[in-house]
């Protein structure tokens, strides 16, 4: 029973996968290019190669915060679109920490601090369309855009006019801040710019898809997303669930400077990241809530954004942003057919389908 | 301050709320049928560059705007047939959309011009004086045929929700799905009626927008489908105040061009652009909530 769940768990990712390279083989012929040949290019660029897996790895490590972070937040039904914003504001501010800090300071005490500052910046940020959404019922999308737009002006003020940087950076962070390569621990990756990042993130999913899962917050932030109104009935606080999954949200995105600023570049620069963001939404479509199914598709879209540099000469790299987002819909229509085909099969046998999630999250609450 | 309060001030605030107003009259014309639209942004894309593509290789900017208008009502169904037929949640498919045009139109670039940013200059429609005076400059944004269909649709919207069988349809899809479907209004068919509207309406943005700048840069929408969406909440999902509260925001956005050169000389700098956005924040934190929305926004008929 448990096996055939995960089997039709992962059927939309198989399909996606599929409809993917269909999708790629065609835009391929579209531009002129032999789809098979293409398609063996794009492979040799990314698994076809250690530096290539690293490659994919560390294009992977930002989408699996991002991803983590649009996921945490549509567990209480927000849409948090505004990662983008999260995600440069928090890494502005943590390199400019990191690279204020001692030289001399130790790994375990400068990693945390910075990492702190930047999840708290990140926070900071989604604290506006937050606020804005349970105190004064303005829709999350709407303002996160409107805060995305005013980072986007604070940004180039903050490092120009601010920290008075010409070349729109900021200084080298402290080495203790610095997170190390792959390529220390595992030689055959070198010149890949994967880093200690990629297992940070990886560790990151699955322990906050488990804090989701098995603490009291983390299931009422998720009944609050699935039935608001029964939530407020049993005395949830529902608008504290909600702040609190924006927070997070935006704290979890905001993480996504370690393989960036602290694990790839040692500094802050406009437009480092950027992208991110939207990416992850994708990837919360694609894992579609388990902490494996994120982990698998970030690392599918990583493998897609260093394929489309690969063969970038041949066929525009845009190509797979346009696959990206292709997913997103093919993905959606199939996990919405699929529940569907499960509902009507339901049906058959039992009349109210949603009865019984419905009643186990009352009598949890009761307890 | 007489640079502020001026004629030319007055074209620029025009000119720059056209496409905030387009793409608002089309958020109205999506949300009143009880259709969540947020990818009024990629519209607004994909009508830049449909326009700029046909006007390129044809030389004629009224063929442009056809072509926009065309692929707005194409992305736009798309939209409808995502969440009325295959009923995948609205903001799922409206995300999907902007980057969908967001990174189509960049491969188009790459394809037609070989450039990962903009493509070659057009010309658009130049009618009106010429000459830098303000009356001239406002004079050439009010004769622009594009400025003219906006504020058709401007005008039209409202007469058409509240006097034809048509409005009253799309109304009635927008308040309560399950109550018109009773009646026999076919919800889905209303509904993609009216996102064809919307999609053409809001490419007529897109045109302008691409027009006004004589050539298409890669997410050259930016976020304006958004803003245009705040307009539609601020103004209480009504056409009249949305576009209202469009041209609030360009005049906020021709200040805010204004004022750049005396910031960038003081401490202030870029932080001038964030102007429009703050204002926008204030005014959603502030207006009255939800007031006017449709009942049935994002609900359907059936299951």
């Amino acid at each position: 029973m448990k096996s055939a769940h995960d089997i039709r768990a992962a059927l939309p990712i198989v399909l996606a996968i599929a409809g993917g390279v269909l999708l790629f083989d065609l835009m391929a012929f579209g531009f002129g290019q032999a789809p098979a040949s293409a398609l063996r290019m794009a492979f040799d660029g990314t698994w076809g190669t250690a530096y290539g897996i690293g490659q994919v790895l560390f294009k992977a490590t930002p989408l699996l915060f991002t991803g983590l972070a649009f996921e945490v937040a549509l567990r209480a039904g927000l849409f948090n679109i505004g990662a983008e914003g999260q995600l440069a504001l928090a890494s502005l501010v943590g390199a400019v920490v990191a690279s204020k800090l001692p030289p001399s300071l130790p790994a375990v005490v400068a990693l945390p601090i910075v990492l702190c500052v930047a999840a708290a910046t990140g926070a900071a940020v989604a604290f506006v369309p937050a606020i804005l959404r349970v105190r004064r019922g303005v829709h999350e999308i709407i303002t996160a855009i409107m805060v995305n737009r005013i980072v986007d002006a604070i940004l180039p003020w903050a490092l120009a006019t601010v920290l008075g940087s010409t070349s729109l950076r900021t200084a080298d962070i402290a080495p203790g801040a610095a997170l190390p390569r792959l390529e220390r621990v595992f030689p055959a990756l070198t010149g890949s710019a994967a880093s200690f990042a990629f297992p940070l993130a990886v560790v990151s999913v699955f322990v906050v898809i488990e804090l989701l899962r098995r603490s009291r917050v983390g299931r009422e932030i998720r009944w609050v997303g699935l039935r608001a109104e029964a939530c407020r009935a049993e005395g949830i606080a529902v608008e504290q669930r909600l702040l609190l999954a924006m927070l997070l949200s935006g704290a979890v995105a905001a993480l996504a400077v370690s393989s960036t600023a602290l694990g790839y570049k040692g500094y802050y620069e406009l437009g480092l990241g950027a992208g991110a963001g939207w990416s992850g939404i994708a990837v919360a479509m694609l894992g579609r809530g388990s902490a494996m199914g994120i982990v698998l598709a970030a690392v599918f879209l990583g493998t897609l954004e260093q394929a489309g540099l690969a063969v970038n000469a041949r066929v525009p790299k845009e190509a797979m942003d346009v696959l990206e987002a292709a997913l997103i819909v093919l993905v959606a229509v199939a996990t919405r057919a699929a529940a569907k085909e499960e509902a009507a099969n339901k049906r058959d046998d039992e009349p109210f389908e949603e009865k019984p999630a419905r009643a186990a999250a009352t009598e949890e609450v009761a307890r | 301050m007489s640079s502020i309060v001026s004629l030319t001030m007055l074209a620029e605030s025009v000119r720059i709320a056209v496409p905030y107003t387009c793409a608002a009259i089309a958020g109205v014309w999506a949300e009143r049928s009880g259709v969540i639209q947020i990818g009024l942004e990629g519209i607004l894309l994909a009508g830049a560059f449909s326009s700029v593509a046909v006007a390129h290789a044809t030389g004629s900017a009224s063929l442009g705007l056809v072509a926009a208008i065309a692929a707005g009502i194409a992305v736009s169904l798309g939209h409808g047939l995502l969440t009325e037929k295959a009923r995948i949640h609205a903001v799922i498919s409206g995300i999907a959309i902007n980057l969908l045009a967001l990174a189509s139109t960049r491969m188009g670039l790459r394809a037609l011009y070989d450039s990962s940013s903009n493509s070659p200059s057009i010309d658009g429609f130049r009618l009106g004086p010429t000459g830098a005076t303000g009356l001239s400059m406002l004079l050439r944004v009010l004769v622009d045929p594009v400025f003219v269909c906006a504020v058709i649709a401007v005008v039209a919207t409202p007469f058409v929700m509240q006097n034809t069988r048509f409005g009253l349809r799309v109304r009635a899809a927008g308040e309560n799905p399950v109550a018109a479907s009773s009646v026999g209004i076919g919800i889905t068919q209303i509904r993609l009626a009216a996102l064809s509207v919307s999609g053409a309406i809001c490419a007529l943005g897109g045109a302008h927008l691409a027009y006004d700048q004589h050539r298409f840069e890669s997410g050259m929408s930016a976020g304006r489908g958004f803003i245009a969406l705040a307009a539609v909440v601020v103004g209480g999902w009504r056409a009249s105040f949305a576009a209202a509260a469009c041209l609030v925001f360009g005049a906020l956005e021709a200040l805010q061009i204004a004022l750049q050169d005396q910031a960038r000389r003081s401490m202030v700098g870029d932080l001038i652009q964030a102007l429009p956005y703050v204002a926008t924040l204030f005014v959603l934190a502030f207006a009255k909530r939800r007031s006017g929305a449709p009942e049935g926004l994002g609900k359907h008929a059936t299951e």
